[in-house]
């Protein structure tokens, strides 16, 4: 095969892999600080992206845009859900959340069929189609969008939990509980603040994703088990793992299906995650705990 | 994890541990109450198993359209009146079984359904045990008609008859058109239909002595959102036309890629759903024009079938007619005119009034209705269809065409 | 040994036993076929949640790519009946050393690199999900077209072959489930089963009093794992297809492990309970929704999520231990 298609395959994957990186992150906020095992993260970026679909629909709002709105539309949603029920779980041990994410994550998937039906549903943008040439090189347009967006997002997320005094504050609740109580932090909100902001990144990356790929109400679960895959690789607790986790994985499967048969080509994946699980649990960038 | 304190134990047995068990057995018994068989005069009570929930959803609800028109259009045709009742099989094989169960057990007579072969499977083996027939819609896999059941019914192409079909009709086509492709990719979605279609195209295809060679075999996860990857790879294969078996979903993701990839091949060939659906057409305008799709199709030019796409239009404008509708329709269809001619809704008397099914005037193409000792409708043909302009023609075969087919497809950067 | 097993058992819990014994020996003979099939499940469920729950009650151990060892147990009974007419009694030998070998390679994995808690949980999802994207693949086993086995008539009952009624496949699946039943409590009286208590309670406390922790968490995954490809070998037998999008998915070792978590994890009766929970559940939502016209699809499953929701909710621990103190059986049995 040329060397066209190499560089086509791997461009496509780095840039799909930084999408991928930002809905990870999300997971890599909630699941580092809070500890809570959220298995209806797929679900909640499926929400997300409905959303888009019905602004883009009945109002023409271009996703790229519908960016903010809709991460703080997640932002609520998050916060609702850990302040509401998640709450009481995070010291319950782990099948509990699991089984209590479970049903969320059904409830979500049903009513989403029920009020939107099974059918696929897209944004068909003016430049849904475009792409850009250089050389031998193809790009997708949307892809380049949708991975620009993702980093910018992801620098601003980096950029408050570094220097904002909400995000040290939460970051402190993530090094040291017992610690973060005695210096008089507001762990409930904190917690609930954090759930919603893993919430508005994965609200900000379903927005982007919805460029790239049709929605359907089902969709949810295999990306839950994507952000998990990511997020273990890069490393738990660390944010610039999970994008790095994003494109790793995104580069993998691309050049997996490239050079073997795209059918199996999450089997390489999950391949990798097993590696990292078994010689560098805390991740390729994780701190030892 | 908490431990339960210890409490006194008492000794025998008290009237609340009674009233305990005994609504354990309530329980059981309650969940599923009896229902007394009622009399079997009147309409013939069909069971209609679809996936209206769970992955298949779309298509379940698109195959109960055909479920919906049905009723008046056989009372136009004076056939008996069907009772149907709806189950939802969740797209799960359990739950389809479990379901078939219920629906004998309220007093279904015959049953029809399932769309996909796993689930069909099990909804066979619980018709055979039972001894009520069971009219299947539409499943290509061909152990169903193979297990020697004696109720089990299946009015649908299996995947070497629908392989065959595709490779004559490309023949005729290609030969129309004056042109053909050299070489030919073939993309595949790795789930039971595509792999079965898979398995049969290296018994099939030596046997049509088609005019390009099959230069590669790529097969794609059914779940997979993204296949640039996938399309790169055909693209780089050089190959002039793609071969496809593909799901609604992948059609349009693979048409989107192919743009944004810059290829437009020669010709695009599907030997499945997805390429012809209102969805497809919808979403991606002019440039869903030109593929062209070899699938089990109805009729045209029958009287039935423009009766059937009057009533679908009324019902459900802006629907095109397609498979889910006609073969739920005609499965219907076979149940009633069964009913007709044996009188009663005695299983048996039913099943072997279906072995005699002989319909000519129908809507799927082919010589009509009927059912060889293995209960398969092996005379049924498939066509090809082409997108034009929203609509869908049929170009082949040349007794049941409307229209000629374009060939080459006009390339995708040249539309206006 | 029966008084010993028995012994330290309330009375009331041991006549509870035998109703529900009776009640369950006699259901084909009171039940239409639907409630047979719906018996079946129910059973089905109870004995994988428990084979599911030796892993996790007894030794921690969170697995949540069980439906992997079904699928395995399933596929190795099936190709040797189809392929070598080897009787599904003996491939079920095969089946459970298949998946017994597959859960100590797990287990030897993580507990040797120290993988625990979520991590272990995502390490099975990975392997269950390697299984089934790889059978897809295999041609000889049919791939994601199945693996269809060859279905006799019903009117004869071969036990051995394991062809029949479904009333013979009751009683098979009542044997397994009263069999498993009877060996975990068995198990968790033994000394293994303090052992196991020990390590799921506190690990380091239990390996600084000497015991062999690795030792005795690879045993409980072993025969958990084992236990359950018997279930997978009577799945492939009762459904005669198997596709591995459907053995091997995730969604089926979530639905296994619904029962135990909702009706007590390490509990003896709690996977039982779950399973009639939920399948009650499930049919009666079925039958509430269809009398009251509800036929919109996915609306059975939303009340069932709810549901689920509540139960987590209220009752933590699951329903068995709160069933158990409101019938005044909880006590020395577990």
């Amino acid at each position: 095969m040329a060397a066209s298609i190499y560089l086509n395959v791997t461009v496509s994957g780095l840039l799909t892999g930084l999408v991928y990186g930002l809905m990870a992150l999300g997971l890599s906020v909630i699941f580092g600080v809070v500890r809570v095992v959220n298995f209806a993260h797929g679900e909640m970026m499926t929400v997300a992206m409905y959303l888009a679909i019905v602004a883009f629909n009945a109002f023409g709002l271009d996703p790229l845009i519908m960016v903010v709105p809709l991460a703080g539309a997640l932002f609520a949603l998050g916060y609702a859900l850990q302040a509401g029920i998640i709450n009481p779980f995070i010291n319950r041990p782990e099948h509990s959340q699991f089984i209590l994410l479970v049903a969320v994550a059904l409830i979500i998937v049903n009513l989403l069929l029920i009020v939107f039906g099974p059918d696929a549903r897209s944004v068909q943008t003016s430049y849904s189609f475009d792409s850009f040439a250089l050389g031998a090189l193809i790009v997708d347009a949307t892809k380049v969008y949708a991975a620009g967006v993702s980093v910018l997002i992801a620098a601003a997320l980096f950029a408050f939990f570094r220097f904002a005094p909400l995000g040290k504050a939460i970051r402190a609740c993530a090094d040291n509980y017992t610690g973060a109580l005695v210096v008089g932090l507001d762990i409930k909100r904190l917690y609930a603040l954090t759930f919603g902001i893993g919430a508005a990144c994965v609200g900000a990356a379903g927005a982007m994703l919805v460029l790239l790929i049709d929605v359907t109400p089902a969709l949810g679960p295999a990306y839950t088990l994507l952000a998990f895959v990511i997020v273990i690789t890069g490393g738990l607790g660390s944010m610039p793992g999970a994008l790095l986790g994003g494109v790793l994985i995104g580069l993998t499967e691309a050049l997996a299906g490239l050079l073997f048969t795209p059918s199996a080509k999450s089997m390489f994946s999950f391949g990798l995650l097993v590696l990292v699980l078994l010689f560098r649990p805390q991740g390729l960038l994780g701190k030892r705990a | 994890m908490t431990h339960i304190s210890p409490k006194r134990a008492r000794a025998g047995i008290s009237r609340r541990s009674f009233a305990a068990g005994a609504a354990a057995g309530g329980l059981l018994a309650g969940s599923a109450p009896f229902r007394i068989a009622r009399a079997q005069a009147g309409a013939l009570k069909v069971g209609v198993l679809l996936p209206r929930s769970g992955a298949q959803a779309g298509i379940g609800q698109d195959c109960q359209r055909g479920v919906e028109i049905a009723p008046a259009i056989f009372k136009e045709l004076n056939l008996p009146e069907l009772a149907i009742m709806n189950a939802d099989t969740e797209t799960n094989v359990e739950v389809a079984r479990a379901r078939a169960e219920k629906l004998i057990n309220d007093g279904a007579q015959l049953l029809v359904g399932a769309f996909d072969s796993g689930q069909s499977t099990a909804i066979a083996q619980v018709a055979e045990q039972k001894g009520i027939p069971f009219v299947i819609n539409i499943a290509a896999a061909p152990p169903i008609t193979e297990q020697g059941y004696k109720f089990v019914f299946r009015n649908f192409p299996t995947a070497p008859m629908i392989l065959g079909d595709a490779f004559a009709n490309q023949k005729e086509i290609f030969q129309a058109a004056g042109s053909a492709p050299k070489s030919v990719v073939f993309m595949y979605v790795n789930d039971t239909f595509g792999t079965s279609m898979h398995q049969g195209i290296s018994s099939v295809l030596p046997k049509f002595d088609m005019p390009y060679k099959l230069v590669e075999q790529i097969a794609y996860d059914a779940t997979a959102r993204d296949l640039s990857v996938e399309v790169a790879k055909a693209k780089a294969t050089g190959a002039e036309a793609l071969l496809m078996v593909s799901r609604l979903n992948d059609a349009i993701l693979i048409t989107r890629e192919l743009i944004k990839q810059r290829w437009s091949p020669m010709a695009v060939l599907s030997m499945g759903p997805g390429w012809y659906e209102d969805q497809y057409l919808k979403t991606l305008g002019k440039m869903s024009d030109g593929p062209l799709s070899f699938v089990p199709w109805y009729d045209p030019n029958k009287k039935l079938s423009r009766q059937l796409e009057a009533a679908l239009a009324k019902a459900y404008p802006g629907i095109n007619l397609n498979t889910n509708h006609v073969f739920t329709f005609e499965a219907l269809l076979v149940a009633a005119d069964a009913f007709k001619r044996a009188g009663s809704t005695d299983p048996k008397a039913l099943a072997d009034a279906i072995r005699a099914t002989h319909i000519t005037d129908n809507v799927s193409i082919g010589p009509g209705i009927q059912f060889n000792e293995k209960g398969q409708n092996d005379k049924l043909k498939n066509a090809a269809i082409q997108n034009r302009a929203g609509k869908l023609l049929t170009v082949a075969p040349k007794a049941a065409s409307n229209a000629q087919a374009e060939l080459p497809m006009t390339a995708y950067d040249k539309r206006a | 040994m029966l008084r010993d097993a028995l012994a330290g058992a309330p009375r009331r819990g041991l006549a509870l036993l035998a109703i529900l014994l009776v009640v369950l020996c006699g259901a084909p003979w009171l039940a239409g076929d639907y409630l047979l099939t719906v018996l079946i499940t129910i059973l089905y469920f109870a004995y994988t949640g428990q084979a599911w729950n030796v892993m996790m009650g007894f030794a921690g151990q969170l697995s949540l790519g069980h439906a992997m060892y079904v699928g395995l147990g399933a596929y190795a009974a099936s190709l040797l009946y189809v392929y070598l007419g080897i009787g599904p009694w003996i491939g079920m030998l095969a089946a459970i050393a298949i998946a017994g070998a597959c859960g100590a390679a797990i287990g030897f994995l993580a507990f040797r690199f120290g993988v625990g808690g979520v991590y272990f949980a995502i390490l099975t999802i990975a392997f269950a999900e390697f299984a089934r994207i790889g059978f897809d693949h295999i041609g000889w086993v049919g791939g994601s077209a199945g693996f269809f086995l060859p279905v006799a008539n019903y009117s004869r009952n071969d036990l051995w072959n394991l062809r029949g009624s479904p009333m013979m496949f009751y009683y098979v699946m009542l044997g397994l489930t009263v069999a498993a039943f009877v060996l975990c409590h068995l198990l968790l009286r033994s000394r293994m089963g303090y052992y196991w208590q020990a390590i799921r309670e506190d690990e380091q406390a239990a390996r600084s009093l000497g015991i062999d922790s690795f030792r005795y968490k690879m045993i409980a995954v072993v025969i958990s794992a084992g236990m359950t490809a018997i279930a997978g070998v009577f799945f492939a037998f009762y459904y005669n297809n198997l596709f591995p999008e459907q053995v091997f998915h995730i969604s089926r070792s979530i639905e296994l492990i619904l029962g135990p978590v909702i009706g007590g994890i390490g509990t003896l009766f709690g996977p039982i309970v779950g399973a009639l929970l939920l399948t009650g559940l499930s049919e009666i939502m079925q039958d509430l929704l269809a009398a009251f016209g509800l036929d919109v699809p996915g609306a059975k499953q939303v009340f069932y999520g709810i549901c689920l929701l509540v139960v987590v909710l209220m009752l933590p621990n699951g329903v068995w231990p709160w069933l158990a103190a409101r019938l005044g059986v909880s006590g020395a049995r577990r």
